[in-house]
């Protein structure tokens, strides 16, 4: 894994103004992983957007961990919907005005 | 510009309670947030209604502007720059929009020539963490025509320009991320992204499902027993096909790699289907009814 898309978890812990043990939370949800090189934890740029979001979730609508991973799990799910519902849009008008 | 009832944005009444105002504000947001509504244009107008509902009933000073006012919120300056001559006190001044970090459509017009854009630390809770900033959802219109071939177009989003690549095959409905070109960060935080939803418009004789296209094509009953050529129009250009003789009605022929090209992936097409819709001979003369007759009987009819 290349070093420069690693953000030390210290350095967001300061930035977000959280403690170690929230990132942790998100890893044990399965939304982020924390990599350790050299006894250090960092967390790789993929994850920031999925760490912002949760952080939203908690800070502006009081939703505990738990109820984060409902969340994500719902949203993955109204995702793929709105995808096929497209789809079978798109396929639809092929028939109509035959 | 119109008056907005944030009590009503709330659904309170005039008599509610701070504590009321933010459990409604915390009740709507839940529902709204647009983190929990992705893509969704109706949730995240409502969602800015509240936050500039809660932002106005939250505040004890704005509150009462606002409850003082009223529908003559429009006078309200000038109301109080009466006042300030007559008692020669000095009345608020509020700070201008400089240095903020929120995109402009954040709050409606109402709220910013009675409040004067001023607005308190941002997102509730969030301190002077620096956050990524909105993401913006922009929907673009197309026609089909125009996505038969990869090209650049220059759209606006918030009074800014961006020059954009449009690949060839994108589908209606489909949706794309450019990264950074979403609202400013907060505090400092890096850009948003803007989302496109492309909406294509369909007004040719060709239907499309992916990269394959389906067209009717009409051939004559003479052509269709006895068989033939014709020359038909794909969507990009003509060719001649053979029709094999005593071809029934809806029949379809698929004309291999002449359809759609396919979504970023160069050179590589759908086909096109075609599908024959046999016409019958109207108005037959005299002579044509007779051959007709000749015909069914030879069939035993």
């Amino acid at each position: 894994m290349k070093k420069e898309n690693l953000i030390d978890i210290d350095k967001l812990c300061t930035h977000y103004e959280v403690e170690l043990s929230f990132f942790e939370q998100i890893e044990q949800i399965g939304l982020i992983e924390i990599s350790t090189l050299t006894q250090h934890q960092y967390l790789h740029k993929k994850h920031i957007d999925n760490v912002e979001k949760v952080l939203r979730l908690y800070n502006d609508l009081k939703v505990n961990m738990e109820g984060i991973d409902v969340i994500f799990n719902l949203l993955d799910k109204i995702t793929m919907l709105q995808e096929e519902l497209i789809q079978l849009k798109n396929r639809l008008d092929i028939y109509e005005n035959e | 510009m119109k008056f907005i009832d944030y009590y009503k944005v709330l659904g309170l009444t005039k008599s509610a309670s701070l504590n009321d105002v933010k459990k409604a504000y915390r009740k709507l947001a839940r529902k709204h947030h647009p983190d929990v509504n992705p893509n969704d244009k109706i949730s995240e107008e409502k969602f800015k209604q509240i936050n500039e509902a809660n932002e106005v009933l939250s505040d004890p000073e704005k509150r009462k502007k606002y409850d003082q006012y009223g529908k003559d919120w429009q006078h309200a300056d000038a109301f109080e720059k009466a006042k300030q001559q007559q008692s020669h006190q000095r009345s608020h001044t509020y700070q201008g929009r400089q240095g903020e970090n929120f995109s402009e459509e954040d709050f409606s017009s109402f709220f910013e020539s009675m409040f004067g854009g001023q607005r308190a630390s941002g997102r509730a809770g969030a301190g002077h963490v620096k956050f990524k900033g909105q993401d913006f959802n922009a929907s673009l219109h197309l026609d089909i025509k125009e996505v038969f071939t990869t090209h650049k177009k220059t759209i606006e989003v918030n009074h800014k320009k961006i020059r954009i690549t449009i690949p060839a095959g994108v589908e209606n409905g489909q949706i794309i991320k450019l990264k950074g070109y979403g609202g400013e960060g907060i505090n400092g935080g890096p850009k948003g992204d803007l989302y496109i939803q492309f909406v294509i418009q369909n007004n040719t004789p060709f239907k499309r499902d992916k990269n394959n296209l389906f067209k009717t094509e009409n051939i004559d009953i003479y052509t269709a027993v006895l068989g033939g050529e014709k020359t038909i129009e794909t969507f990009n250009g003509k060719v001649k096909i053979k029709i094999k003789p005593e071809t029934q009605n809806g029949t379809k022929l698929k004309l291999k790699g002449k359809g759609f090209p396919v979504y970023k992936k160069h050179g590589q097409f759908g086909d096109l289907i075609i599908t024959f819709n046999i016409e019958m001979p109207k108005h037959l003369t005299k002579r044509e009814k007779e051959l007709f007759n000749e015909l069914a009987k030879l069939r035993g009819k």
